[in-house]
Order: C-alpha cells, then structure tokens, then sequence
C-alpha cells in the first residue's frame, strides 16, 4: 500500500449527497480480474454520456463537459471535496481502487458510508470528516478560485488552505499509524517477517521435507 | 491437564505468534491455487511491489473453468472470454513468478482437492489454504486445511501467514459399521441431516470413530470435503495406516530417510484419548441408509425410502416457509415418495465424489445396463487426469459410454456450472456434488446430492431408487 503522509494538490467540488459506491464504479466492471485500471470508469455515468463497457478505450467517449472532473481547471484532481454519506451502497472495494486509480488521494466530506470509509484506509486514501460549516467553506473558496490548492497533513492532522488556514481532523491512531508507513494487513504482517523466519528455521529443521518439494 | 485434539495440535504447531486483537498468525505450508480466486490476489504482490513469500509452498491448476468436452485445442478454443481469461491468466500468473502448474491439458490437472493431494502435495501434519471453501477435503490426511477469501490468498502468498482465530472442537463419532451400500457421501450426508448446516459453524469437525478408522482415504476425503457444508470450516480425521498408505510414494511426498523421519513426527498427528471436545456427536453406523437431498439446502436431505417432508408436522414457522419455498422451488409435493422423483439429468463428479473410488462404485452399478430413455444426459467427470488415465487403464469408460453416459475431461462442470456443463430450468439432476442451493448447477436446475452409485442407479430407472435393492435385480 502507497504511504500516506503529507500532500498537496489540485481540490475538485462534487456537490451532491449520498454518492453511493454504484455511482464511484458501475456494476459492469466488477468482472475484471484486475484490482487496477478502473480510473477511466470512475463516476462513468456521471463523467460520459454514453453507457460504458468493460474493456472499452474511454479515449473516444463523449464526455459530459458539465461534470466537474471533465472541467480543464480540476485537471490533475488529488483531493475530492464531497457532501455527506459518501460512498454509501454496496460494499465493493473497486470504489477505493477507481478513486486510487484515478490519482485521487483525499476525500474531505463531512460525513462517509462506514465500510467504504474502511476501505479507503486499506487501500492508501485518506477519507477526512470535517464540519458541514468547514466542507461548505471549502467548496465556496474552491468554486472561486481558479488552481486552488489544499495541503493535507496527515502527521499532523490538519488540512491547510492556500491561505495559511487549518482545518484540524481527527483519525484512528492504529490507522494513522497504518498510512503514514503504507502497512496494510500484508504490511502489518510483514512487520513480524522476523518472527516468521524465525518458526520458518525451526519448521525447515523438524520437518525438512516441507521445504523445496514442489518444483 | 487434559489432552489435546488433533486440531490443538495442528494449531499450535504452527503458531507464529498471538495478536494483540486475539488473533493469530499461523504458518502456512502449503497454498492450492485456481483461476477464479487468484487473479487479484497476483495483481495486488505487483501493485505493491512484493514478491511471493515462498515459491515452493505453491502449487496451482485451473479446474473451475475449463471445459469437459474434446479440448486438446487448448486454451485459446474456450468459447467463454471471462472462461478464457481467467485460465489465461493463471498461467501467465504461475510463469511469471515460477510457481508450478499444471495447465489445462497436462495429465496431473484437475479440481484443485483431487489433485493436490494425489501429487502428495499435501502431506499429514501441514497447514493449507485454497481459495475455495471445499479446502475442508484436505483434512481428510490429518492436515489443518481452511477455504479463504482472495485477499487471504494475497497475504498467504505474500507472508507465508494466516490471520485467524482458533475455532472450537467438534468430534463427529460415527461407531460400528455401516451397511452394505452405504457409502460416505451417505455418512456425510446423515450427519448434516442431523447437525444442519450451521451445526459446525466456529467449530473444526475430527470426524472419529469405527467408521472412519475402516473407510479408505478417498471416502475420508468425501466426508471432509462437506464439513464445510455443516458449517465447519475444517475437517479432519486422525492420521493411521491408511494415512501413511495412501501418502506413500506420491510426488511430491517425502521419500527415503526422510519419509521415515516423517512417519515418526505423524504418529502423533491423533487427538489424545483424553482429549476434550466442545461438542460430541455419536452416531450408529447401522442406522445410516442411502440418502438423498429433496430441498435446496445440504440439510434437506432423507433415506430412499423416505418421503418429502409435510410441512405441516413441523410447528416451527420458520422452517414451514423454508420448507415450502424449497418445495415449489424444487417442483415437489409434500409426502411424495423420494423413489417417485423423475430425473431429467444425472452428474457423477466434483471434488466430493470424481475419485477412482466413486468411479468404480457408479460402474459397478450401470455395467451392463441402459440410462433411461428419458434421462437427457449422464455426465462422468474425473475429478482429474490421472484419474480419468486410471479408469480408462481398468476400462470404466467403455461401461460408462455403452451404458450410455458420457465420459468427459476433467474439471468442476457441472457442479457449479461455470463451463458451458448446465441444467436447464427446472430440470431434476441426481448429482454426486456438494451444493444443492437455488440455481447452483443452472437458473432453475433442481439439485439433489446423492452418492455415487446412488446416482449410477437413478441413471438407470430414470428415478431414484434404493441401489442396494436394484443391484440385485
Ligand atoms: S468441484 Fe465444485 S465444489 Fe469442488 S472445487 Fe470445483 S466448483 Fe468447488
């Protein structure tokens, strides 16, 4: 899993309620046998004004120019701004992966779907709870202003405005602590590779025709 | 102190260390993988950068997907594009990262709990993990084996490690002897009838007693294969003589001095006579009869000569509505005899029941008579090369083709239908599979588990009957 420690980028508004996880990545591309490549169907009934398939070059698509991604000044999009319960519905994983796929790092809502919430810390995104006074203020500087810009702070738990002010939020330490060195449950399991060698040494001993069998 | 089960044993054996969170980390020695459950889990090692733990610990085939028809076209003729995918990608999965394979075509595949432990793959006393709940087979050889998810899959390929919690124990006695064509799908069978399909649930199930010490490994493994299907996700049987028969001499099992060292480590692979259990079963091997599964759950299930359930001499309402549900599901009437069910296909195969074993017992049954006119089709499906190489050296197919029923390549088919081998709707199948659920075998297909010869017979009458009767016919 990516780490997670102090970034800043390009913001992008998505003003609706209750984007459910249907809506992050339709059903139609959960056959794939992959858990990368869903960044071009992120939000694709929003985003095109066809129906898209999977497995289909997106390259060609009609794009709905109103949707907020497909606007040049959101180009490059890091942190999503979002209303409440986000990412509500079924509990597929393909929605963090699209989100992550598609370079998005941060959604900043003021409430989220508690599984996906789950989810994105397992898959290296950092899903923040601000206020509704502090997500409506960011939605209205973001609207005004041309490249703006948010720095998210993980170690120290803020989120900083283009104009030097800090919005604090809160996070699970054991989260925390999983972001800021990439440890997902490999990466937490990995933290003990010791241990493993250790019994690994000892079992290769014991019962050595476990070892270097299969071929 | 008390003494330990056999799981205890298995368990602790293999113990990396305690979570803080109460779970554990167990070592895993061996991993079985197959087309449908790996794909992501690969594609997660890449997107992280990691690499498998241990490549010697693996051992992969595809088996969900392939057909069952003439295929020496190869991979590139599966017509399903997701079919073709998934196997494609396994192998390109396996080549990449050097884990041993057996492709489609090669002799030694077939469904992943035949093959691995014909290879002797799996050996007494390891741990395994497959990502397909049926792993439970595996216990049959005295081994801790548990079904996982694909992101187990990931991390057991990544860590070499489980993280579990240690679950309760469940000894499942079956005493005496059971009766002339009773068979251990039968037993098996019963014993869900009795415990239900959550009776296991949190508990690993060491099926014990006469019964077990006398059934050969192959029906051990039929039996342990549907402990998943009482709701245990391990099952096990003691290791003994006909443990160390059967693991003798197979591939990839030990060999020489080593083989001696490791029959002296397997002894102790029994659970202690004073061994506490959480839950005891004793059944009477005498009272077990052929059975047959009339509903849409393994825990629907009679003798022959019984009769469909009346949902009227039960007072529970939740079971009156299940009981109904799977009554006009499966097209049948309460008190109707079960020997009065008319079959439209018949499916003898699945990890549960396409060992040598199974086939020899379904040809003793058909050798020299017809299917029923009115059956549309009788597959044989070996449950992988080398067994379907074995039963054409003792000539089983020609008694299976001139009987009439087809004699296929191997692979899951019919059992959960993921290759073109399908019921249509509300067709009756006699199945010596595992799962009877709504539509597991087709839309609309009627599912009922039955062993082997069992199946054989109703091939025959084009209805079930009680094999033991027909074979003296
Ligand atoms: S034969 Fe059926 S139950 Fe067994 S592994 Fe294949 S699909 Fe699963």
């Amino acid at each position: 899993m990516k780490k997670f420690t102090k970034m800043t980028g390009i913001a992008a508004p998505l003003d609706r309620a209750n984007v459910d996880t249907d809506m992050i990545i339709p059903k139609q591309f959960l056959k794939s046998i992959k858990r990368s490549g869903f960044g071009p169907n992120l939000f694709d009934e929003l985003r095109y004004l066809d129906e898209g398939q999977p497995d289909q070059d997106c390259s060609g698509r009609p794009l709905n120019e109103e949707f907020v991604l497909n606007k040049p000044r959101y180009n490059g999009t890091s942190i999503l701004l979002a209303r409440e319960n986000f990412g509500c519905g079924s509990s597929r994983e393909h929605a963090p992966w699209a989100l992550e796929d598609f370079g998005i790092r941060v959604v900043i809502a003021p409430s989220f779907a508690e599984i996906f919430f789950n989810n994105c810390f397992k898959n290296g995104l950092l899903p923040i709870v601000l206020s509704d006074e502090q997500v409506d203020q960011l939605f209205k500087e973001v609207e005004a202003n041309e490249g703006y810009e948010l720095t998210v702070d993980l170690e120290s738990q803020v989120v900083v405005t283009p104009s030097g002010a800090e919005m604090a939020f809160e996070v699970d330490e054991f989260r925390k602590h999983c972001l800021l060195n990439g440890l997902d449950d490999i990466g937490l399991t990995l933290q003990y590779a010791d241990e493993i060698k250790a019994y690994e040494a000892k079992a290769r001993q014991q019962s050595p025709w476990l070892f270097d069998a299969i071929k | 102190m008390a003494g330990k089960t056999l799981y205890d044993k298995l368990f602790e054996a293999h113990l990396v260390r305690q979570n803080d969170d109460g779970s554990s980390l167990i070592y895993i020695d061996r991993q079985v993988l197959h087309e449908v459950t790996s794909p992501q889990a690969f594609e997660g090692l890449r997107l992280a950068g990691r690499q498998p733990w241990r490549i010697d610990a693996n051992i992969a085939t595809p088996d969900h997907n392939v057909p069952t028809t003439e295929r020496s076209g190869g991979v590139d003729e599966i017509k399903d594009p997701v079919s073709k995918i998934q196997v494609k990608t396994l192998d390109a999965n396996c080549d990449e990262f050097g884990i041993l394979e057996f492709k489609m075509n090669d002799q030694r595949q077939g469904i992943v709990h035949v093959m691995a432990p014909e290879q002797g793959a799996i050996l007494p006393g390891v741990t395994a993990v497959c990502g397909d709940s049926h792993t439970a087979t595996l216990g049959a050889l005295g081994a801790l084996a548990h079904g996982v998810g694909t992101s187990e899959v990931e991390h057991v390929l990544a860590t070499q490690c489980l993280i579990t919690k240690k679950m309760k124990n469940m000894l499942v006695r079956v005493d005496g002897e059971l009766g002339p064509g009773v068979t251990p799908k039968d037993v098996v069978l019963h014993v869900i009838g009795l415990i239900g399909t959550a009776g296991g649930t949190g508990y690993a199930i060491e099926f014990g007693g006469d019964v077990f010490r006398n059934m050969s490994m192959e029906g051990r493994m039929t039996v342990c294969n549907m402990a998943i299907e009482a709701g245990a996700r391990v099952g096990l049987v003691s290791v003994d003589q006909i443990t160390l028969d059967y693991v003798n001499g197979r591939t990839y099992a030990p060999k020489g001095e080593q083989w001696d060292q490791a029959v002296e480590a397997w002894k102790n692979l029994v659970s202690d006579d004073d061994a506490e259990f959480d839950e005891v079963v004793v059944i009477n091997g005498a009272d077990i009869e052929p059975q047959v599964t009339w509903g849409t759950s393994p825990e629907m299930v009679v003798s022959v000569n019984d009769t469909v359930p009346n949902p009227a001499n039960e007072s529970d309402q939740v079971k009156v509505d299940g009981i109904n549900r799977a009554l006009a599901y499966m097209g049948l009437s309460a008190d109707q005899k079960i020997t009065d069910i008319k079959l439209d296909r018949v499916f003898i195969g699945s990890c549960t029941n396409s060992r040598i074993e199974d086939l020899r017992s379904a040809a003793e049954v058909v050798k020299g008579r017809k299917v029923a006119d009115t059956i549309i089709q009788a597959l044989v499906v070996p449950g992988s090369g080398l067994v379907k190489e074995q039963a054409e050296a003792e000539g089983l197919d020609k008694i299976f083709t001139e009987a009439g029923l087809e004699w296929r390549e191997p692979g899951c088919s019919m059992c959960l239908a993921m290759n073109p081998d399908k019921l249509g709707a509300g067709e009756h199948c006699a199945s010596t599979s595992n799962r009877n659920f709504e539509g597991r075998q087709g839309f609309g297909g009627r599912t009922h588990l039955v062993s082997p010869a069992m199946a054989a017979a109703a091939a025959i009458a084009g209805h079930f009957v009680d094999v033991r009767e027909f074979v003296k016919q």
